[in-house]
């Protein structure tokens, strides 16, 4: 673990770039530091590495003061991401990922053959090898970097920005990959952005830093988006933090209605018997279960369901796997105002309203008050 | 034309070699110029104020003309070529100094940042990632430097047989032969094209990691400079 213990960073100037820090993050999982511009979390991050030297305090990896060991054996340890990926422009792609394997001493076959293991994993074609980083996107640069660091095998990442500077689109890509590479290897992360929608997706801690270096609160993501510690915390989540908290409440609890579904060769009195139910519309399924569309019950003819006139239903959302929030999403961009839930095969599993939505948001918030998670008891026992 | 390459004897050398004591006088400054100027500016890289006042000194060594040099050198040094080198060298530093300043600073501040995050040492990390990276700047003073270099050999002829290539002026006036001045000119320029191409291919060779525009990589904009030939060869006239 990395305890980081009451650590003040004062430039010469009497600047204060980090104010009596304390944090312990824990093994395995990704810490996530946030905050805005000039609150310390780069700095942070660079303290744990020893690019930057702390003022006051100390930095424990795994109960020894970091300063115990010499610099650059410490830092071979520790992989580096950095914003532009930082790639030696003079080296090849396979060559800059064995930089630190080389440096400890691996052969360069050895080297060369973790590094092609590793464009793998992170999801580049194995024919980059002999390319150099100017011949690469923003993105492959940026996995080129992940690669880099993961190299050695060290236990602990630090990330510093990593992904700020590609396109939106990239920038998914990049952190779902992390979260997949991250669900492999298991490493000890630290992460440091400024964008709270990447600090919520990929944190399983947050720490929210605020400007002068203090910091504001250390929560689980889920914790934040519902208790923010204060005003700036809760200024900093935005405005639709209520909706964003709903991705960490799963839709297995919702109750699917399953009768107001009919299939497309569906006779006449099945038709009848489906008007009859809790829902003024029915949907429509293919022959594979597939959802078509809605009509209202008296408007289909047995038979002769015509799919054209049907009233879209637009993107289902995964029964149990996806979270509230897709569900929501689903019910108030439908059309009839109701969502559709499918099985992983597409089929259709049944509707539900923005009623019952609703009353499974109250029931999970409940949930969440009186029991928090074991994960949330731990997070506060290192606030301090 | 016959008497074209006829070196009059108290040259003491025939035409080629003059060209190999055109070439030893001319390039052994630029040598000695790059091993005084990379630790100089790395001094300068890393002590920033040291810049502007370093910049200022070679400036003004460059000012000063080679006969001053030499007469203050020739107590020490005699009419030796070593007398006509070492304001040679003196004067690549106003090339050298600034081109690997440059070059070193070029050196993007991720690129510096990762290797010291994954533990490359001071040494290291000069030697293996800010030196490469500076190299096309590098080479681009190092074309100034040669091609001057190449053109200020001549006033060697000033201490007596030190000249080269330049000497072979100094004959046609005296002997009346024109010729050997055509020469003097032909061989200097020539020596000087070709030792600018070879310095253009050693570069190609060192930096396969260039963008070469043709692939439509994006530039990390090392240092590339115009060419270098033009501003050396109007300084022909010291």
């Amino acid at each position: 673990m990395i305890r980081i213990d009451s650590v003040t960073k004062r430039y010469p100037d009497g600047t204060v770039a980090v104010d009596r820090l304390s944090l312990d993050i824990p093994d395995r999982s990704i810490t996530v530091l946030v905050g805005p511009s000039g609150c310390g979390k780069t700095t942070t991050l660079r303290m744990i590495n020893r690019m930057v030297e702390p003022s006051e305090g100390a930095i424990l990896i795994d109960g020894v003061d970091s300063r115990q060991q010499p610099v650059n054996t410490l830092r071979r340890g520790m992989g580096y991401v950095i914003q532009n990926a930082g790639l030696f422009q003079h080296r090849t792609i396979v060559d800059n990922i064995a930089t630190v394997p080389r440096m400890l001493g691996w052969s360069k076959d050895k080297a060369r053959a973790r590094a092609r293991e590793l464009m793998e994993r992170v999801g580049l074609d194995a024919s980059f090898a002999k390319r150099y980083p100017y011949q690469l996107s923003g993105g492959q640069q940026q996995r080129v970097g992940v690669a880099r660091a993961l190299a050695a095998d060290p236990p602990v990442l630090l990330m510093d920005e990593p992904f700020s500077a590609v396109d939106p689109v990239v920038r998914k890509g990049l952190q779902d990959e992390l979260l997949r590479i991250q669900a492999e290897l298991g490493k000890t992360i630290v992460f440091v952005t400024h964008d709270i929608d990447e600090a919520v997706k990929l944190g399983t801690m947050v720490a929210v830093l605020r400007t002068g270096g203090r910091l504001a609160q250390f929560a689980p993501p889920a914790e934040l988006l519902s208790d923010p510690a204060d005003a700036f915390v809760e200024d900093f989540l935005g405005a639709d933090r209520g909706i964003r908290r709903l991705s960490f409440f799963s839709s297995a609890g919702l109750e699917l209605l399953t009768a107001p579904v009919v299939a497309i060769d569906a006779t006449a009195e099945q038709i009848a018997a489906r008007g009859a139910a809790e829902s003024p519309y029915v949907l429509v399924t293919g022959l594979d279960g597939r959802p078509l569309g809605w009509s209202e019950p008296d408007r289909l003819t047995a038979g002769q369901i015509d799919v054209g006139r049907l009233l879209a239903c637009g993107r289902p959302f995964v029964a149990g796997q996806d979270s509230l929030r897709a569900a929501l999403d689903c019910a108030v961009l439908s059309p009839t105002g109701w969502a559709v839930a499918v099985d992983h095969e597409g089929r259709a599993a049944g509707v539900v309203s923005q009623d019952s939505i609703a009353e499974a948001i109250r029931g999970a918030h409940a949930a969440g008050r009186e029991e928090p998670k074991t994960i949330k008891a731990g997070a506060r026992k290192v606030i301090r | 034309m016959n008497r074209f390459f006829d070196i009059p004897s108290d040259l003491q050398h025939d035409w080629l070699g003059l060209i190999g004591l055109h070439l030893r006088e001319a390039l052994l400054p630029v040598l000695a110029g790059l091993l005084l100027a990379l630790p100089l500016a790395q001094l300068c890289v890393r002590l920033r104020w040291l810049y502007p006042p370093v910049l200022w000194a070679t400036t003004v060594l460059y000012a000063i003309p080679s006969l001053a040099f030499f007469v203050v050198l020739i107590d020490y040094t005699g009419q030796t070529e070593l007398t006509v080198m070492i304001p040679l060298t003196i004067y690549t530093l106003m090339v050298l100094v600034p081109a690997i300043v440059d070059g070193v600073r070029s050196v993007p501040q991720e690129t510096l940042a990762a290797a010291t995050a994954m533990g490359f040492g001071p040494v290291r990390r000069y030697a293996q990632v800010q030196l490469p990276i500076a190299v096309p700047a590098i080479i681009a003073g190092l074309r100034v430097a040669t091609v001057s270099s190449i053109s200020l050999v001549s006033v060697g002829m000033l201490i007596g047989n030190q000249g080269a290539l330049g000497n072979l002026l100094h004959d046609a006036q005296i002997y009346n032969r024109p010729e050997l001045a055509w020469n003097s000119v032909l061989t200097s320029a020539a020596l000087a094209v070709l030792a600018d191409v070879l310095l253009v291919v050693v570069r190609v060779l060192l930096t396969p990691w260039m963008p070469t525009g043709r692939s439509g990589g994006r530039s990390r904009g090392a240092g590339v400079r115009p060419d270098p030939a033009v501003p050396a060869l109007e300084d022909a006239a010291r």
